[in-house]
C-alpha cells in the first residue's frame, strides 16, 4: 500500500499568485493553543498535526478569550445584577459591557435589544415560545426555507401542535440558492412571520436577508433570522437589514460554549410575555401576582451564563481587532482554493456551489460513505463533520442521507487545505 | 520506511469489510418476506431495510436487506444476511446477543447466552475491531437491531 496517491492522480494547484493574506497567519494560529496540538499520538506512534476543519460545528478559542474567563474565575468572579459588594459591582459591570459590545457588533439600535440565552437553538424556542405563543393561531403561516437547521425548524413545530398553524418552506435550487419568486408566492395575509437563515450550515449559502426582509416587511410580517453562520464571516447590521429578530450562538464565534445572543426590536420584544420565570426577570414577586421587568431582563431568568458572557465578549473583541472583512477576504481565499482543488477530483461532487458562500464546502465522493471518509481522514488529523448536519430536510432536497463538510475559520490555512486534498485522495485510494 | 496513514484502521477495514461493503450479499427486495422493519442511524444518515421469509415453525428461509450505508454497516448487514439464513429465532437472537458483546466488550464470553453457531461467531468477528471505535457500533450492530425489530414484528429500530 503506497503511503501517498499517484501524483499523476492530483489535481494540479491553482496558479501561483493567491491573494496576499490580510493578517499574519502564523501569528494568528499562535493566539489558538489547541492549534499546535497532535492528535492520535501515543507510544510508539507519532501524532498527526490538527486540521481542524470544523468549525461551522464549533470553533477553537484564542487566548484572549480563554484567559478572560480564567481572569474571571480567577479575580472577578462573583454573581450579577443583586450584590451590594464589590466584586459583584465588578462583575455585574464587566458582564454588562458586553451587552454593549454585542450591540455595536451587530449595530442595534440599543442594548436593551440584546438578549443573551445560552445558545441560538434555546433564541428560537424563546421566540417561538413566547412571541410564537402569543400571536399564532389556526390558520395562521409561517415561512422557513429549506435550507434551515433544526433548531429553525423544531421549536416551532413544538408551538405548531399546540396552536395550529401552517409551515410553508421556501425552495432552493440545484446550487442551494433560495428561489425568491416561491418566496414572494407564499408571502400571503396569513403570514405572521418569516423565520429563515442568513447561512447555510450545510451549503454555506449567504441568503439574500435584506431583500427577503423588505418583501415580508411589505406585506406587514416580522422576520427573524439565524446569524450563526454568518456573524462569523461578515459584519452583519440589523438595522441596515430592517430585521425584527437575529440570533447568533457565541461558539461558533470563537467564544466559548452556553451563550448566545437574541436581537429583538425593541417595539416587539415590549409586547412579548416572559419565556422563563425565575429570580433577575422579575420587578416584583408577591403570591398575589408577580410583575416583570422590561426587556432584555425580562426573557434572561436566574443566574446568567456570566463567565461565558465574559467570554464572548473577549471573542467579540479579538474578531474586530482582526477585522471581520479581513476575516472574510482569508476564508474566501481558502474557499475558492479548496473548492477548485476538490472539484477536480473525479468521483468528488461539491453539494452547494452558490456564488458568494461561507467558507464552507459540503462534498460526497462517489461510491464511498461519508462516515467512511470522516473517520480515515481523521486519522490523517483532519477533523471534517460528517453525517446530516442537523438539517435533515436539506439532505432529502438534495437526495443524500449524508455529506462531509469541511468548513473553515479565520486560523486555517492552504497548507491545511492542502492536507484535506491529500486526505481525500488517499481515501478514495483506500476504497479503489 | 513512511507510516501507512490508515494503519490503525487496518483492523477495522479489513478486505472482507470492504469487499461485503462494495459488493453486499443478499442485496434485494424479496416480493415473499413476511416480516420487515427500517432501521435509522440519524448519527451518520445510515437507512436500511430488513426482510425475512419465516416459516410457521419460526426459521428464517430467507433474509435480505435494502439501503446503503458506510462500509461497516453495510458489511454487517450482508454478513448478517448470511450467518442467519437457515437459523430459528432463538438461534438468531443468540447470536445477536454475542455478536453485540462482541462489539462492545473486550472479554466477551460466547457461551454466556446460550449455545450458539461458533462458526458464525468466527465469521462475523472481522467486525469486532468496532469496540476501539464506539461511535462505530451502532454501524455494526444496526442491522441486527432491524433484525430483532423484524422478527418481533415492529416496524422500524432506531439505534439511538
Amino acid at each position: 500500500m503506497p503511503d501517498t496517491p499517484d501524483p499523476r492522480c492530483r489535481p494540479q494547484p491553482p496558479h501561483k499568485g493567491l491573494p496576499a493574506e490580510p493578517y499574519d497567519i502564523e501569528a494568528v494560529r499562535e493566539d489558538f493553543p489547541i492549534l499546535s496540538r497532535l492528535v492520535h499520538e501515543r507510544p510508539g506512534r507519532l501524532g498527526k498535526p490538527l486540521v481542524y476543519l470544523d468549525n461551522a460545528a464549533s470553533a477553537q478559542k484564542p487566548r484572549a478569550v480563554i484567559d478572560a474567563m480564567t481572569r474571571c474565575m480567577k479575580l472577578e468572579y462573583s454573581n450579577v445584577h443583586r450584590g451590594v459588594h464589590y466584586l459583584s459591582q465588578q462583575t455585574t459591570d464587566a458582564y454588562e459591557a458586553v451587552r454593549d459590545k454585542v450591540q455595536k457588533l451587530i449595530n442595534a439600535a440599543s442594548r436593551e435589544e440584546i438578549i443573551f440565552t445560552h445558545n441560538a437553538t434555546e433564541a428560537f424556542n424563546l421566540v417561538a415560545s413566547s412571541w410564537g405563543r402569543k400571536t399564532l393561531g389556526p390558520g395562521d403561516e409561517i415561512i422557513l426555507s429549506v435550507l434551515e437547521h433544526h433548531a429553525n425548524i423544531v421549536p416551532w413545530q413544538l408551538i405548531q401542535a399546540e396552536k395550529g398553524f401552517a409551515i410553508k418552506v421556501i425552495p432552493c435550487d440545484d446550487r442551494g440558492i433560495l428561489d425568491l419568486d416561491a418566496y414572494a408566492a407564499l408571502l400571503g395575509p396569513r403570514t405572521k412571520l418569516v423565520s429563515v437563515t442568513h447561512g447555510s450550515n450545510v451549503l454555506g449559502t449567504i441568503t439574500p436577508v435584506g431583500e427577503i426582509i423588505r418583501l415580508a416587511h411589505a406585506h406587514g410580517v416580522p422576520v427573524m433570522i439565524d446569524g450563526s453562520q454568518a456573524v462569523t464571516h461578515m459584519a452583519v447590521d440589523v438595522q441596515a437589514l430592517d430585521a425584527d429578530f437575529y440570533v447568533f450562538t457565541g461558539h461558533k464565534l470563537y467564544g466559548p460554549t452556553g451563550i448566545g445572543v437574541l436581537y429583538g426590536r425593541k417595539k416587539i420584544l415590549a409586547a412579548m410575555p416572559p419565556y422563563q420565570g425565575g429570580g433577575d426577570m422579575i420587578a416584583s414577586v408577591s403570591f398575589n401576582g408577580t410583575t416583570f421587568r422590561e426587556p432584555p431582563y425580562r426573557f434572561e431568568a436566574g443566574t446568567p451564563p456570566i463567565i461565558e458572557g465574559i467570554g464572548l465578549g473577549a471573542a467579540i473583541d479579538y474578531v474586530k481587532t482582526l477585522g471581520l472583512a479581513n476575516i472574510c477576504a482569508h476564508e474566501r481565499t481558502l474557499l475558492e482554493y479548496a473548492s477548485v482543488r476538490l472539484a477536480a477530483i473525479e468521483g468528488v461532487r461539491l453539494i452547494g456551489t452558490a456564488p458568494g458562500k461561507a467558507a464552507i464546502i459540503s462534498f460526497v465522493i462517489e461510491g464511498i460513505h461519508p462516515h467512511d471518509i470522516g473517520m480515515l481522514a481523521d486519522q490523517m488529523g483532519v477533523a471534517l463533520r460528517v453525517g446530516r448536519h442537523c438539517a435533515e430536510p436539506l439532505m432529502e432536497r438534495f437526495g443524500l442521507e449524508a455529506t462531509c463538510r469541511a468548513s473553515f475559520g479565520l486560523y486555517n490555512t492552504i497548507a491545511e487545505a492542502e492536507a484535506l486534498v491529500d486526505a481525500v485522495l488517499a481515501v478514495k485510494e483506500f476504497f479503489r | 520506511m513512511v507510516q501507512d496513514p490508515f494503519g490503525d484502521l487496518r483492523d477495522l477495514y479489513q478486505e472482507v469489510i470492504l469487499d461485503h461493503g462494495k459488493h453486499p450479499r443478499n442485496h434485494r427486495h424479496p416480493a415473499d418476506a413476511t416480516h420487515e422493519a427500517r432501521g435509522d442511524n440519524p448519527l451518520c444518515g445510515d437507512r436500511i431495510t430488513v426482510y425475512l421469509r419465516m416459516t410457521t415453525s419460526g426459521t428464517v428461509e430467507d433474509v435480505a436487506f435494502v439501503g446503503r450505508g458506510c462500509a461497516i454497516s453495510t458489511a454487517s448487514a450482508s454478513l448478517m444476511t448470511e450467518v442467519i439464513k437457515g437459523k430459528t429465532e432463538a438461534e438468531a437472537r443468540v447470536l445477536f446477543e454475542c455478536f453485540h458483546d462482541m462489539c462492545t466488550k473486550e472479554d466477551a464470553d460466547s457461551h454466556s447466552h446460550g449455545p450458539v453457531d461458533e462458526d458464525a461467531l468466527e465469521r462475523l468477528a472481522v467486525l469486532a475491531g468496532v469496540r476501539e471505535f464506539p461511535v462505530r457500533v451502532k454501524c455494526a450492530t444496526l442491522a441486527w437491531h432491524t433484525l430483532a425489530a423484524a422478527m418481533t414484528g415492529g416496524l422500524k429500530a432506531t439505534t439511538e
